[in-house]
């Protein structure tokens, strides 16, 4: 009788197994493709849409010469530098903004007061369009990298923040009994049982961060010059002004593929941690 | 493992008219009331009840996760609790589950590591330790939480309907090896359940409760020898017994 229940168990657990074998090879093709076809989608229809002659080729250009000056740009050493300060802000706001979400995410999360005083006005940052306290910051710290930063955190904190306090709410009260009844109280019980329960969902708290953390930073740069080189921001407001289309579409092209790019990793961090969380429901 | 039998204790629990009331609304719900009961120093007693008897309050109680609203309870050593959900924690791996148990014993590595790979053979599950519980069996997942009870060091175990959700072969099953663990490792056991023939066949003895608000009913010793199997007709009438016990004590409460 024992014997049998052991094979029976075993065999549950093997038949489970097919649907894993034969899945990364698959799966990467299949999320790419309809990526590629995106691209191909895209591009064609700004292809028809510049022969169309819709509007003058100096204000659509096609794809071809958009290409070519987004080559160009990418053997200057002044694209270069605008990029790295871009990317230094980025990651610089966005670092202060991580710790900053998750002290208060933590702190807000430990104490019932502060979850009534602040919890719901984090929600109502989060739903305030970042770029509105811009005007609010300029006067504050006047044309400084000061300004940029203030709507950049004031972007992605709030999210951060939130994504820490929803996933520390929805921990299962049972895992806590668990933890309580092994004997982690105070931090150990949030260092081995409720952080790493909260974790899916701060991650999606931080992948959201980074979005807004990337739209402030992108609306601010346009807004303001700070510094000694021109940053991307900067870099998309001269080829406003001097009517350069086809910069500026190449300067698009590049934020749009930086952003994307983060989002990609963001993804697969996402999905790692579900997969290891049992989250993600194969095994049904 | 072995714990040095202290003879001066006798009773690893010990419940003294005990109530445990909750707020709800403008009234309160008794979920308790007057319970008193001991359970010796290694002693197998099984608790069955409608649901609504405060079963659960109980071993919460018991285990010092909640307090009492009057009398007391009381539970001598280390207490571990097992649920009809594994409760495992997702993240960790069927070892890890364990060693985190050891880990916030203060047991150090390479120690915990080996002490968990020794647990995990105990309950049948060598070759699964690097699986994680979304990868295991119902009945895998309650071996690897019966494992990381014993990483406690627990001298008491309350289980609150542990099996009810595993298949019966299954079931049969963990019954031998909780039997085996309890003996082996000097266990006292306080287990709720609400299958009568679950009971009769692990306990020492039954407790009945009554709900709404739960108190201790009827009791009723098993002498039946061990090994007992479930088909045994001598199992059965006394099953028959005390379902008919609980069936009154529905009728009374509800």
């Amino acid at each position: 009788m024992a014997e049998l229940a052991a094979e029976l168990e075993t065999r549950d657990l093997a038949e489970e197994a097919p649907h894993r074998i034969h899945a990364p090879k698959f799966r990467a093709w299949s999320g790419l493709w309809p990526k590629v076809v995106a691209v191909l989608i895209a591009v064609g229809v700004w292809q028809v849409a510049a022969w169309s002659g819709w509007r003058p080729a100096n204000v659509l250009p096609a794809p071809l010469p958009v290409f070519q000056t987004l080559f160009g740009d990418l053997s200057h050493a002044d694209f270069y530098a605008g990029l790295a300060m871009t990317l230094r802000r980025a990651v610089l706001a966005y670092g202060i903004a991580v710790v900053i979400g998750t002290l208060v995410g933590v702190l807000v999360a430990r104490s019932t007061i502060l979850r009534t005083a602040i919890g719901s006005a984090i929600l109502g940052l989060q739903s305030m369009p970042s770029i509105a306290w811009f005007p609010l910051a300029l006067l504050f710290f006047q044309r400084s990298e000061a300004a940029i930063f203030t709507v950049v955190l004031l972007g992605a904190a709030p999210s951060i923040a939130s994504g820490l306090l929803s996933g520390v709410d929805h921990v299962e009260p049972l895992l806590i009994r668990v933890g309580r009844v092994m004997g982690a109280r105070g931090l150990r019980l949030y260092r081995h049982v409720i952080l790493p329960a909260a974790l899916p969902s701060f991650v999606g708290g931080l992948k959201q961060g980074w979005a807004f953390a990337w739209r402030s930073l992108m609306a601010g740069e346009l807004i303001v010059a700070v510094g000694s080189q021109p940053s991307l921001g900067q870099q998309l407001r001269a080829a406003q002004n001097l009517a350069d289309t086809s910069q500026l579409v190449a300067l698009m092209i590049v934020i749009f593929i930086i952003g994307i790019a983060v989002d990609a990793l963001f993804g697969a961090l996402d999905r790692e941690i579900r997969r290891r969380w049992g989250l993600l429901g194969t095994e049904a | 493992m072995s714990k040095v039998l202290e003879l001066s204790e006798k009773h690893s629990l010990s419940v003294e008219a005990l109530t445990k009331a909750y707020p709800h609304g403008d009234r309160l719900l008794v979920a308790l009331q007057g319970v008193s009961l001991e359970v010796k120093r290694g002693e197998f007693v099984c608790v069955v009840g409608a649901s609504g008897s405060g079963k659960s309050t109980l071993l919460n109680l018991l285990a010092g996760l909640e307090e009492p609203t009057r009398g007391r309870a009381h539970a001598h050593g280390h207490v571990a609790l097992i649920f009809q959900e594994a409760a495992l924690l997702p993240w960790l791996t069927a070892a890890g589950n364990v060693e985190l148990a050891l880990e916030l014993r203060g047991v150090r590595n390479p120690e915990r590591s080996r002490i968990a790979n020794e647990l995990l053979r105990r309950v049948h599950l060598d070759g699964f330790e690097r699986r994680r519980p979304h990868e295991l069996s119902g009945g895998m997942k309650q071996r690897v939480a019966l494992a990381r009870a014993l990483a406690q060091d627990a001298d008491v175990l309350l289980m609150d309907e542990p099996f009810a959700a595993l298949d019966a072969i299954t079931r049969d099953r963990l019954h031998e090896e909780l039997l085996k663990l309890w003996s082996q490792h000097g266990l006292t056991i306080l287990f709720v359940t609400h299958n009568a023939r679950e009971a009769v066949r692990l306990g020492d003895r039954v407790l009945v409760f009554t709900s709404r608000p739960g108190r201790v009913g009827h009791e009723v010793a098993i002498d039946l020898p061990r090994p007992r199997s479930l088909d045994s007709p001598d199992l059965a009438v006394i099953a028959g017994h005390i379902t008919e016990r609980l069936k009154l004590e529905m009728g009374i409460g509800g």
